[in-house]
């Protein structure tokens, strides 16, 4: 009997294997062997030079990590990503959560016209809407501008002001995301249980009230998700920059991941960049560590 | 028992590939594959029915690239071992692919052509495909960078002609702005991000820009420090709007008098020609670039697109009867008419259509007087990321000139570093 029981575990779990095998096959084929080339290909100089002739490569160990650190764009790249993800990252959660409560709200109407709207610049492609943008930013003729000038403040070079740049591709970036999210926080909304606020009504607790003690510690799940997963988003901004000032002015706006495109895919240092590659990894890993914490601890 | 059956997949697949292509063989059409890019690709492939009459047995698949992932696509390519017969390659391309040992030395195949000989093309295009002596692409097009200019705003600062050299230029400038007498107008535009007109004058300074058999930056030296200050000096007195961002469209800005000069190169003609019209038809025109001193027309950069060979196709005797038809000065011509690329033989420039067109004669003028980039795969890297960043950290004020130009050497030496590793190792060889 006993022995039977341990056979058939041996068998379920062969069976599960079994069935896992394609799945687990393609992440080690598509993802682990490409992770792993990658972190030895950092310890090495493979470059231009080495693609047509594989003897000039050299193993320089962790010279590609001390060059990185004395990399000033490398710095300036860090930089701008956290300024992105510090002020982009809470701004967007924050707006997603608004326009959630507001779409789950009984006195809205026209709900899923407003719910496709706003999920619409998520399922845009990026490269239409950096064109339309690049008309609201234009500096002469730009609506964004030509609003400004209505009441009386001068027009503003978006995107070619170093000191505006960073803050016009947040901007963008936090309209083109938010409705993600949105959708995320009202489904969180929706699996509140009607009769928490029903009880709080009787106690006699207003508006905010509610919110802050119903609402908020029953979103906090899908606050922790959608932060970590935004967190993660945001630290690989790329396309955004790339396709609406290619890292300029004055590099204000270069990101890291697009650092490591330029070194890996334009100027094919490919060493160099997966060493950017790891860093990057490795800073994503503690910003999610953090978040875990942070979430244990407010438990 | 696992690797057993890998080995069984991989022979199963090995037989297959080679029975293909062993049946593709034993046919007797020769199918080349073309890489062409833009506008080109669409343009060539009406001409190509002449060539594929003229042998029955070649036939050519041309396959369009964009330019803007044109660089990737071709070493991804090459990385995976699939690359095209024949490629057009900008200039400056051709050093990285020839280090790659992608493409192969055209030397034997010119020694005994007819049609494709150096004196044939302008010498200081030829010259951009030679690397350690051996020639690896045959000019197919041409282009060079030259003054394209308001003639009604240069009339009205009290200039009859275009500037001769830097003097009469910052002169001219300085009248226009004077005239123009509006913070939202500026006579030049001399953008940040096109590295082209930093190395021109450069080089029209007499700057040797890279040193030590290209495995050092000279970006420091006297000369190229002049002709950077004279440029940035543009910036720092208003004269010109710092790049592209405050430009999106040129051809836009000089409709306006947003700007009056701007050194481009020949794929602006079409553009100008279209947004100029009525009554601003004939207000523009072309010049060569302005000399230092005394030398007129000042030099430019070689540019255009070579065809080359690559290394692993296995018609390379027919690849070069290709090269040969579109060397042709008849096929030059058709080909400038429908794709108004500069033809690279000289003889084709004789034709009327070239001869007697106004914004040409600047053209040929121009490139009788022009020299290429340093050819070195790392060149692009240090002009466009580096060269680029520090001109608009100057121009913006940033840094100061030196400070700019002290950065740039130290930067350009980092990325020769493996340069002058594989130089020393060889010489180290050597002795």
């Amino acid at each position: 009997m006993k022995k039977q029981r341990a056979l058939s575990f041996k068998t379920t779990t062969t069976t599960a294997y079994f069935f896992l095998a394609p799945a687990l096959s393609a992440i080690f084929i598509f993802f682990f062997i490409p992770v792993i080339a990658a972190f030895i290909i950092s310890f090495t100089d493979f470059d231009i030079y080495t693609l047509g002739n594989f003897s000039t490569l050299r193993l320089i160990g962790f010279d590609n990590y001390v060059k990185l650190f004395s990399d000033d764009l490398f710095w300036t790249a860090l930089g701008n990503t956290f300024y992105f993800v510090v002020v982009a990252g809470p701004l967007s959660i924050a707006v997603s959560l608004t326009a959630a409560l507001l779409l789950n709200s009984k006195l809205v109407k026209f709900k899923s016209l407003f719910r496709l709207a706003y999920f619409l610049p998520v399922v845009t492609t990026l490269v239409a809407v950096a064109i339309v943008w690049r008309f609201i930013y234009h500096p002469n003729f730009g609506i964004l501008n030509f609003f400004l000038g209505l009441i009386g403040i001068n027009p503003i070079d978006w995107l070619g002001d170093p000191d505006w740049a960073m803050p016009s591709i947040i901007l963008l970036a936090v309209w083109k995301n938010f409705g993600y999210n949105m959708i995320i926080f009202i489904a969180g909304l929706q699996n509140i249980p009607e009769e928490l606020y029903e009880a709080a009504d009787i106690v006699g607790a207003n508006a905010f009230q509610k919110f802050k003690h119903i609402t908020l510690p029953m979103l906090a799940p899908t606050t922790i998700f959608v932060s970590i997963i935004t967190m993660i988003g945001y630290f690989q901004l790329f396309a955004e920059p790339y396709v609406m000032t290619q890292g300029g002015p004055l590099n204000k706006t270069l990101s890291i991941v697009q650092y490591m495109y330029q070194e890996g895919f334009r100027w094919w240092n490919m060493g160099y960049s997966a060493s950017i590659a790891f860093v990057l990894f490795i800073i994503i890993f503690i910003g999610t560590l953090i978040q875990f914490k942070v979430q244990k601890l407010s438990k | 028992m696992q690797r057993c059956l890998i080995k069984y997949i991989t022979n199963l697949l090995v037989t297959f590939v080679t029975i293909t292509s062993c049946s593709k063989d034993s046919d007797e059409i020769k199918t080349i594959k073309f890489w062409a890019m833009g506008s080109e690709a669409e343009q060539v492939s009406k001409i190509l029915p002449e060539f594929e009459k003229k042998y029955p047995s070649i036939k050519v698949k041309v396959q369009q690239i964009p330019w803007t992932a044109a660089q990737e696509k071709l070493i991804t390519a090459f990385a995976s071992d699939n690359t095209p017969d024949i490629c057009q390659l900008g200039n400056t391309w051709i050093p990285q692919f020839a280090s790659l040992n992608a493409i192969i030395s055209l030397d034997k195949f010119i020694a005994k052509s007819e049609i494709v000989k150096p004196v044939n093309f302008f010498s200081g295009i030829w010259e951009t495909n030679i690397i350690d002596n051996k020639v690896y692409g045959i000019p197919w097009y041409v282009d060079t960078r030259l003054m394209f200019y308001r003639k009604d705003v240069f009339e009205r600062a009290g200039f009859k002609d275009p500037p001769k050299n830097w003097d009469e230029l910052y002169t001219l400038c300085v009248r226009i702005k004077e005239t123009q007498k509006t913070k939202d107008r500026f006579p030049i535009f001399i953008p940040t991000n096109e590295w082209n007109s930093f190395i021109i004058f450069g080089l029209q300074a007499g700057a040797e820009l890279l040193k030590d058999e290209n495995t050092r930056g000279n970006f420091s030296s006297k000369e190229f420090k002049e002709a950077f200050d004279y440029l940035i000096r543009f910036h720092k007195e208003n004269l010109t709007p710092f790049g592209m961002m405050q430009v999106t469209n040129v051809y836009q800005a000089m409709a306006e008098e947003y700007i009056s000069i701007y050194f481009s190169g020949p794929w602006n003609i079409p553009e100008f020609k279209k947004w100029m019209t009525g009554e601003l038809a004939d207000k523009w025109a072309t010049a060569p670039m302005p000399g230092y001193l005394n030398e007129y027309p000042g030099v430019s950069l070689a540019g255009g697109s070579s065809l080359v060979i690559f290394k692993d196709s296995r018609y390379k005797d027919e690849v070069w009867k290709l090269i040969e038809f579109l060397s042709e000065p008849e096929i030059q011509l058709k080909v400038y008419k429908v794709t108004n690329n500069l033809p690279s033989v000289i003889q084709v420039w004789q034709d009327t259509s070239l001869s007697n067109d106004i914004y040409m004669k600047a053209f040929y003028q121009q490139l009788q007087n022009v020299v290429s980039a340093p050819k070195i795969p790392e060149w692009e890297q240090i002009v466009f990321s580096k060269l680029q960043q520090y001109a608009e950290f100057a121009a913006r004020g940033v840094m100061t000139t030196e400070e700019a130009l002290k950065k740039l050497n130290e930067d350009a030496d980092r990325i020769l570093e493996k340069r002058r590793w594989l130089v020393e190792s060889k010489r180290g060889m050597v002795k």
